[in-house]
């Protein structure tokens, strides 16, 4: 279905968006604000969207980011999260020089947001990593119109489109059912899906311990102080191995074999989005693939620039070409802008 | 078909066979009827669906999808039926709103190819991705690889607590979807009758004989034969119709519609399919041909022939002479094959002997390809189902060995999750290394976590769960023969084939040649 929007721009007199927002090798880099966002580089000043290492890098002057965001970055960082920190809430406004900031959900991890930027009439808004569906441990996406709407597009293939969370949560449950004496081992990404996948537990009805492999509960104590419960966590250290037998433990992906043998009959899960391709889930390994992403799919990415009704896009990393296609057959201007430092994970 | 979808992929994900068995346990515990009698149907291998081609996929889809993007998505995916599962453009309908498992399984049992293809895409319309996926492997035929008829019988038993012996009896009596086992499983009717009905009688099975206990043998209380080196069947004629079946009680007499022509109409028979052309050894390579396909072609008839062995009679004209002793059936067996005209069937012969070493020497001159030992059977033994101590006796000769180097290994599932115990080895070919074979070390085996550690240590190169290792590692491999094949790049395939031991003394370069494996092939 081919929607026709046109080129026309919210104001007829504003400034072409490349003229002051710009692909650097540094990241996108915002002139008369002075400001990056997601930089890769040590910044003076940087917006950060959301807490992801690829996303959220150490060592910048000046930080601009949701107080989650902040949080997160201490976690990880320490006192290297950034010289000054500033917390700004969603939707409230924040004049830097001509620019007028707003960070919106972008309903990725805890914290995560969008960051819109208005200059002299020109509207651009920077996603960062977002999804559509329901999650209990994040404010939802707030789609808003713009003139220049940047997209990732981890999963930008007509291939991807994620199952309901709840029937992938019950494949687990099922299987603990099916298995009561083998550890349900789960790997996860550390922050976001780790606590996704908790509460998901939760809402499934799941309410045991489940125990954490070390590194995730520093996380998990963050969202639980932003007001995300999370119910009974365990530290894997310290249980025997009988105890652990039907019981769920999550971890991120890639432990050892000494690591392993410590579980009685480990069946070992997967949390991702690449799940959802049978030869990605066999060649790691995994016997109970679970599809669950923090990343938009394939519809959610078409559905979101149908919302946001911008004439033109950006689309930063990921499968973009298909994503450009699409979006040409929908009378979208969309290009690729090739960022570095992004990668494929916390997908 | 959502449940459906969700248990062929469970079961193929899953390599375990206890788990596999739960996994189908709880589905049938799951679905109603007649779905979970479709599904099993379809487990076991027991339906003929016609198949849709790759080609007439691609078709299909080409009329849903823009081409550029499903070109990306099919690279992206790799295998062609679930890059369309996947791409079906539609909203996902509701549960409720799916076609039934047994919709699917009707229509595409009931209709031509071009019919079958035509209902397709409204099937796919109705459908999310994991049924589309389970539907696409169906008509595709991609479901075959996964069939096992005893895992459905085995998870009939699990799931209900009868015995599987019962459940064998009863099965090759009923038809897809199987209403009436069900009812009988759940206790809400009697067990199905089948008169006239050709009906598997479980095996009786040896177990194997510890020469030690030889002396304490009296050599005349035991009959003694060949060790045929085949297939064992069951031939059973009753009610005007012929069946074979094998060891595990499936019907294979699509694949060998000539044994039993002309052998009456009430007989039940034990024995052995042997590939075995007039002056020539017997070979497995030509009953491998046979046994891969469900229908026999004329072609195949030709070039393979193939001898049902008789050793045993269960039946026959009414009388179930199971209860008889062994020395009785078998003068039963002999008259009746003296009296009867037949085609592709003999008898297994008697080996005359007086003392334990007469029966010693032949087995230790015996190296004809065909032949894997002896058999002492009890003469006053009933013929009982299972493996019965002390009735039959295997004598296998000794089993063949090489030394072959270890090439890759991959880790297993459950307690083994963590153990390279899934062992590729090779042997040399010129100055380069080839498979000839694959062996499984259990979590019991003693020698696992030696392998492993040296697996680790010894790495060079990881696809995925398999992991490639420098060749530096002998291990002696025990195998039952050397089959020529044209699958595998070596061209042969070891027999049985398992660890022996590790010859940690022995250099990589030392190890046995293809050629001289060659050698023993049959």
């Amino acid at each position: 279905m081919a929607v026709n929007r046109g080129t026309t721009f919210l104001h007829p007199a504003a400034p072409r968006p490349e003229t002051w927002i710009k692909s650097t090798p540094a990241g996108l880099y915002c002139e008369p604000a002075d400001l990056y966002i997601d930089p890769t580089r040590k910044s003076a000043r940087a917006v950060i969207t959301h807490g992801h290492s690829d996303h959220a890098r150490p060592g910048h002057e000046r930080v601009l980011a949701t107080a989650a965001t902040l949080a997160l970055m201490e976690e990880r960082y320490g006192n290297r999260a950034g010289r000054e920190r500033q917390a700004l809430d969603y939707g409230v406004p924040l004049t830097l020089g001509e620019v007028t900031l707003r960070l919106l959900p972008a309903g990725h991890v805890l914290g995560s947001a969008q960051v819109v930027l208005d200059y002299r009439g020109s509207r651009i808004i920077v996603s960062g990593d977002y999804k559509r569906r329901r999650d209990p441990t994040c404010a939802a996406f707030v789609p808003e119109r713009c003139d220049v709407f940047v997209t990732e597009a981890t999963f930008g293939l007509p291939v991807f489109r994620h199952p309901h969370d709840r029937d992938e949560i019950g494949k687990l449950l099922r299987s603990l059912r099916l298995f009561p004496e083998r550890t349900h081992l789960v790997g996860v990404y550390s922050l976001g899906k780790c606590q996704r996948v908790i509460a998901l537990l939760r809402e499934g009805g799941y309410d045991a311990p489940i125990y954490l492999d070390a590194g995730l509960a520093p996380y998990c104590a963050v969202y639980e102080r932003f007001g995300v419960p999370l119910g009974r966590l365990l530290p894997l250290e310290g249980e025997s191995r009988a105890g652990l037998a039907g019981k769920i433990v999550l971890s991120t992906p890639g432990g050892d074999d000494d690591w392993l043998r410590q579980f009685p009959a480990p069946l070992i899960a997967m949390a991702s989005g690449w799940m959802l391709v049978r030869a990605r889930a066999r060649s790691s390994g995994v016997e109970l693939p679970l599809v669950l992403s923090d990343h938009a799919d394939w519809d959610e990415l078409n559905r979101t620039l149908l919302d946001v009704g911008a004439p033109e896009v950006w689309v930063t990393h990921g499968r973009e070409e298909a994503l450009i296609h699409q979006a040409g057959r929908n009378s979208i201007r969309a290009r690729a802008l090739s960022l570095v430092g992004f990668e494929e994970e916390g997908s | 078909m959502k449940r459906f979808a969700e248990a062929i992929e469970a079961l193929q994900r899953t390599v375990e066979p206890r788990a596999r068995v739960s996994l189908l346990a709880d589905y049938l515990a799951n679905a109603g009827d007649p779905e979970r009698g479709w599904a099993l149907a379809i487990i076991a291998g027991a339906l003929d669906i016609p198949k849709v081609t790759p080609a007439e996929l691609r078709a299909l889809v080409a009329e849903r999808v823009d081409p550029a993007l499903f070109a990306w998505s099919h690279e992206y995916v790799g295998d062609l039926g679930e890059t369309v599962a996947l791409i079906w453009p539609v909203e996902t309908p509701s549960e409720n709103a799916m076609p039934a498992l047994a919709e699917i399984a009707e229509g595409l049992l009931g209709s031509t190819r071009e019919e079958a293809r035509g209902r397709l895409a409204e099937w796919l319309d109705g459908l999310d991705p994991a049924g589309r996926w389970a539907l696409l492997r169906l008509a595709t035929g991609g479901l075959r690889a996964c069939a096992s008829p005893r895992l459905a019988r085995d998870a009939l038993a699990a799931w209900s607590g009868v015995s599987l012996e019962r459940i064998e009896r009863v099965w090759h009596g009923v038809n897809p979807p199987y209403l009436p086992l069900f009812a009988w499983l759940e206790g809400r009717s009697r067990e199905p009758e089948l008169r006239e009905h050709p009906r598997f009688t479980p095996f009786m099975l040896a177990t194997a004989l510890d020469e030690r206990s030889l002396e304490s043998l009296d050599p005349r209380d035991w009959c003694a034969e060949w060790k045929w080196d085949g297939i064992r069947a069951e031939l059973v004629c009753s009610g005007g119709a012929r069946r074979l079946y094998s060891r595990l009680g499936d019907d294979v007499s699509g694949a060998f519609p000539e044994i039993g022509e002309g052998v009456g109409d009430d007989i039940a028979l034990d024995g052995e399919l042997l590939s075995v052309r007039p002056g020539e050894a017997a070979s497995r390579e030509g009953l491998r041909r046979r046994v891969l396909r469900s229908r026999a072609s004329a072609s195949i008839l030709e070039e393979c022939p193939i001898v049902f062995r008789a050793y045993d009679l269960l039946r026959l004209d009414g009388a179930d002479l199971r209860t008889q002793p062994f020395t009785e059936r078998r003068l039963r067996l002999e008259e009746w094959y003296r009296a009867t005209p037949r085609t592709s069937l003999d008898l297994s012969p008697l080996i005359p002997f007086k003392a334990w070493d007469e029966l010693r020497a032949c087995r230790a001159a015996e190296r004809e390809p065909g032949i894997e030992g002896l058999m002492l059977k009890r003469a006053d033994a009933f013929y009982l189902s299972g493996r019965r101590e002390g009735a039959w006796l295997k004598w296998k000769r000794d089993a063949f060995t090489a030394d072959c180097v270890l090439m890759y290994a991959q880790r297993g599932q459950g307690e083994a999750a963590s153990f390279y115990g899934d062992l590729t080895f090779g042997a040399w070919d010129q100055r380069s290394l080839v498979p000839v074979g694959k062996a499984f070390l259990g979590c019991a085996d003693l020698k696992l976590p030696e392998i492993d550690r040296w697996v680790r240590e010894n790495t060079v190169e990881r696809y995925g769960p398999v992991r490639e290792v420098s060749p530096g590692l002998v291990l002696e491999i025990a195998f039952e023969g050397v089959a020529s094949s044209r699958r595998h790049k070596s061209g042969l395939t070891l027999r049985s084939p398992r660890i022996a031991r590790i010859r940690w003394d022995k250099p990589a370069e030392e190890a046995d040649t293809v050629a001289a494996l060659a050698r023993l092939a049959e």
